[in-house]
């Protein structure tokens, strides 16, 4: 009998920990009612704020990425219109993060981080929307929502993610090692 | 942490700039949602009969104007740089019972006397708005 065996590091499964987290918070969210089609509060990304402020940018992508991936297995909704939609708003996050992460850290904190790439998020599901499922101007009237919802809950994400990195962040992380 | 820290403890975990990031956030959202949800100021109300113009007249000057249709005369009037249709020969009279038209873009059709009323200027949002 043969076996496949794939050499993972600690990192991996560091990484696939996080992501793992991540995708609680999705499964989470998912059980919140929202007022309005897409508008959700985002919390998995609350780790991505910690993992990349910890373990920088590269780790973050990968475990937003998983955590999308994974999320839509377990919703079964891979390959499918929200699926995608989830895939833009990570991909422009993590645009976005790439270039905030690189703001003075004494001044830029995990709430710009995350104010930054809830807005990316949100024009990158737009853009999708706009361009692939409903090319209509009309969209553009629900703008203000999408937008108030990305500044508001990003607040609080950020905040969060803050206050996880304040105290304790060495035992959330340590104790999942 | 201790548990009875007052709520506004969150508050040590903005840095300068992050309130500038929510203020900038928020001055983006009023901007962007000042230009979405407003059409622009209209300044000019341009009166169609036949599917051709009638005439395009100015906002600023209060005036009734009479336009001719198949059905008979449809009156405009224009006021404190809003326009209506107040009055038309027309069997439902829905550009009537539209009311006062205000934001670029809005416009009030009588099809069965073929004339509407369109307001413009400032930045066009919709082709037409349809009720």
């Amino acid at each position: 009998m043969t076996t496949i065996r794939l050499e993972t590091s600690v990192e991996d499964h560091h990484l696939a920990k996080m992501a793992a987290v991540a995708l609680g918070l999705t499964v989470l969210e998912n059980a919140i009612p929202s007022p309005l089609p897409g508008v959700k509060p985002g919390l998995a990304n609350i780790i991505t704020l910690i993992v990349l402020a910890r373990f920088g940018w590269r780790a973050a992508a990968w475990v937003s990425l998983l955590r999308v991936v994974a999320g839509s297995l377990l919703f079964g909704n891979f390959l499918a219109p929200g699926f995608f939609l989830s895939l833009s708003g990570a991909l422009c996050s993590l645009a976005v993060l790439a270039f905030a992460i690189h703001l003075p850290q004494r001044l830029f904190g995990p709430v710009t981080h995350s104010v930054l790439a809830s807005f990316a998020h949100i024009s990158g599901q737009m853009t999708v929307v706009y361009l692939w499922l409903i090319p209509h101007s009309g969209i553009a009237y629900l703008i203000p929502f999408f937008a108030t919802a990305a500044l508001v809950f990003g607040t609080v994400n950020g905040l969060v993610a803050a206050r996880f990195m304040d105290n304790g962040d060495k035992q959330l992380l340590e104790s999942k090692t | 942490m201790n548990s009875h820290e007052p709520a506004a403890s969150f508050l040590r975990d903005l840095r300068p700039g992050d309130w500038l990031t929510l203020l900038a956030g928020g001055l983006f959202i009023i901007l962007l949602t000042d230009k979405v949800w407003n059409g622009g100021i209209a300044d000019t109300a341009v009166i169609r009969s036949g599917g051709k113009v009638f005439s395009a007249v100015p906002l600023s000057r209060d005036q009734q104007i009479e336009v001719p249709g198949p059905l008979g005369t449809s009156i405009i009037t224009i006021e404190k740089g809003k326009a209506r249709i107040s009055s038309d020969p027309s069997p439902r009279q829905y550009c009537v019972r539209q009311g006062w038209l205000e934001q670029s873009g809005e416009i009030a059709i009588c099809l069965p006397n073929e004339v509407s009323v369109e307001l413009t200027g400032g930045q066009k949002k919709y082709d037409s708005l349809n009720y």
